[in-house]
């Protein structure tokens, strides 16, 4: 076999020290940033939302940041190097799904709230109930993203370092590297967001947004060069090599799979699709981490602004996984990526790799571009995980701790100090909890995490900004309601039980046939945020009066 | 500072709030469902209309690939559409009501001064 074999040659070593010399750069710049972030951060808005002080680019980058997870990154170009077509489409989702952030929800929540997504849900409602719900619904869809990149996070780093079942690295085998990993993730996580807060985190998310778009630039231009700029030809020698012909360039091989003789289950296939193109459009403008983003600038034309860049930064960069999931198919082959991870997250570095023996001067080229890519992806797990941890540990201290505990009378600082005492604690659940979960399945927690978003907040969000009558018990209704159907629907899914790549592959429990809740779950978000509201009496027409002026006009904007 | 509530429910009543909220509304909400419609469409013909997606229309580039090419074009282009927009028409309206609220106060809502947090 040639060079593909990921660290298959004698270069292994030196790959595996540069990325680690790599990595250590990185968590040193990071951490520097932190430290330096943390003598700026004095008031509550220091920690929460960054003392409202970046720029509408600055942070569109750290949106993209926030926003470009491992799955972005290695798992688009995975699947695309795998399965075609079906990957380009999957990452279709993940970017129109900001025009309803951009259309409905950015400028008006930045105008009206103040810390989080509750500051806007509760704006005219019964605080603590509301804030309850908000908070639950917070750390539910944070813990759920965080397990998922953190047992990726596991999965990775031996892949990356080329730790093979039986070898051993630093005395580690691969099993132990793993939790390793997992702990040092969350270590990094908990350092970022207990000292650097909001600040630290946005320059480090900052920071990994030029490295992602940097470090997968090169790899695009230098695929796009190999075929002389011909995207045709590209696609020409991906489907060749595929072995699967045109149908890699078609729509198919991976979501809606059409399976002959067996109409329910093409069926099913087929409304699977639907429901998870409608969980990513409508869960990104409901997720807690990137509403929490629009707090972070002075005003709502420059959260406006922001989130412009971003729609620009994370199109594009879903763009180039195009060329990155495509050139893997065609210049390291699908037969060689399954060979290293049979889901395919390891096609982007192969490609390096790759890219780097053709074009940068042989093994040492090699060597050179995986460390980068692997840095890259190292530096893309943690941002995200940041930003997560943070919006959690904000919304138990603010609105768990200070609304619905203190009811309103515990002091700034006080507020702060429990948030950094809730990040530890949720860092520490999510550690423990994903190495409980390591040697699972749990990818399906990602798409989960963007059904509870569109299910519960979601609904809550538009009805709370547009519409008069909507009440507390519509906003309990809506976030319970969306909440529960979604993660009920799921464990009776054939993800987490009854498939052979389910959580639990050996028991069967399931009975819901779709692995994505979303075409059931979220119009019943909606339905239940109307039917809660209609059966309750409660108004607040002054209220909502001063809501919807404040929203549409800033003022008194925090 | 906020304003008091009577403030406010007579700002929202008036017809200068009426006229910003109709210019939001009438660009926010069928542009959202023109794009999500536009977005089904796509996802719809992935799934049920395959030997369409299939066309070739230049070399190995088939109706499919162009078809989620123009996605990302129309999100770009709504998007720069919605700030130009906003800055046209909804950006002035709304800083000259935002001006107003504390500058021209009402007669009967001047006594009345509200304090939230």
């Amino acid at each position: 076999m040639a060079a593909p074999q990921l660290l298959a040659a004698e270069a292994a070593s030196s790959s595996r020290s540069l990325t680690i010399t790599l990595f250590l750069i990185f968590v040193a710049i990071t951490l520097g940033i932190t430290v330096w972030a943390s003598r700026q951060t004095k008031t509550a808005t220091d920690f929460y939302a960054g003392g409202r002080q970046f720029s509408g680019f600055q942070n569109g980058m750290a949106i993209g940041g926030d926003y470009m997870s491992a799955a972005s990154f290695l798992g688009i170009a995975g699947i695309i190097a795998l399965y075609g077509y079906d990957g380009f489409l999957y990452s279709i989702g993940f970017l129109v799904a900001w025009l309803v952030a951009l259309l409905l929800v950015a400028e008006f929540l930045r105008n009206s709230g103040r810390y989080t997504m509750a500051d806007v849900l509760a704006f005219r409602m019964r605080q603590r109930p509301v804030r309850t719900a908000a908070s639950v619904s917070t750390i539910v869809v944070s813990v759920f993203y965080l397990i998922a990149q953190m047992v990726g996070a596991g999965a990775l780093v031996s892949l990356l370092l080329g730790i093979k079942p039986g070898a051993t690295f630093l005395g580690m085998d691969a099993d132990t590297a793993k939790v390793a990993t997992i702990i040092l993730v969350g270590a990094l996580m908990i350092i970022y967001v207990t000292v650097g807060g909001m600040k630290g985190t946005t320059y480090v998310q900052i920071v990994k947004a030029f490295m992602l778009m940097g470090g997968a630039l090169i790899m695009v231009l230098l695929v796009l060069a190999h075929y002389k700029f011909n995207l045709s030809a590209l696609l020409g020698d991906a489907a060749a090599q595929s072995g699967k012909g045109d149908a890699f360039l078609e729509p198919g091989l991976r979501y809606g799979v059409e399976t002959a003789g067996d109409a329910a289950k093409t069926f099913y296939s087929k409304m699977d699709l639907l429901s998870l193109g409608l969980a990513l459009v409508l869960g990104t403008a409901g997720l807690p981490h990137i509403l929490t983003r629009f707090y972070t600038v002075p005003t709502s034309r420059i959260a406006r602004k922001s989130v412009l860049w971003a729609i620009g930064i994370i199109g594009t960069f879903y763009l180039f996984t195009l060329a990155l999931g495509f050139g893997a198919a065609a210049l390291v082959g699908g037969k060689n990526i399954t060979a290293q991870d049979k889901a395919g997250n390891t096609a982007a570095p192969q490609l390096a790799q790759q890219l780097g023996i053709d074009y940068l001067g042989g093994d040492t080229g090699g060597a050179i571009m995986l460390a980068v890519i692997a840095a890259v992806a190292f530096a893309t797990i943690l941002a995200v995980v940041a930003g997560l941890t943070l919006a959690s540990s904000s919304s138990l201290a603010h609105d768990f701790y200070a609304s619905v505990i203190k009811r309103g009378t515990a002091s700034e600082r006080q507020e702060v100090s429990v948030a950094r005492i809730a990040a530890l604690i949720i860092g520490a659940i999510a550690i423990a909890l994903s190495i409980f979960a390591q040697s699972l399945n749990v990818a399906f927690l990602v798409a989960l995490a963007f059904a509870v978003a569109a299910s519960a907040n979601l609904p809550a969000i538009l009805y709370s900004l547009f519409w008069r009558r909507f009440n507390t018990a519509g906003a309990l209704w809506s976030i319970y309601g969306g909440l529960t159907t979604a993660v009920v629907l799921v464990f009776f899914s054939p993800v987490v039980s009854g498939s052979p790549t389910a959580m639990f592959p050996d028991q069967d429990w399931h009975w819901f046939p779709l692995s994505n809740p979303g075409i059931i779950s979220i119009p019943l978000g909606f339905f239940f945020g109307w039917l809660g509201t209609v059966i309750s009496k409660e108004t607040d027409p002054e209220k909502y009066a001063e809501l919807e002026v404040r929203s549409l006009t800033g003022h008194g904007a925090h | 500072m906020p304003a008091s509530a009577e403030r406010y429910l007579e700002v929202q009543n008036s017809e200068e709030f009426a006229q910003l909220r109709h210019r939001l509304r009438s660009f926010i909400f069928p542009t959202t469902v023109a794009f999500i419609v536009w977005y089904a469409l796509y996802v719809l013909l992935s799934a049920y209309a395959r030997d369409f997606m299939a066309i070739k229309l230049v070399g190995n580039i088939n109706v499919a690939l162009v078809f989620g090419v123009l996605q990302f074009v129309s999100t770009f282009l709504i998007a720069w559409y919605y700030a130009r927009y906003a800055a046209q028409k909804l950006d002035p309206l709304a800083d000259k009501i935002l001006h107003d609220i504390d500058e021209k106060p009402a007669a009967a809502a001047t006594a009345a001064e509200g304090s939230q947090d």
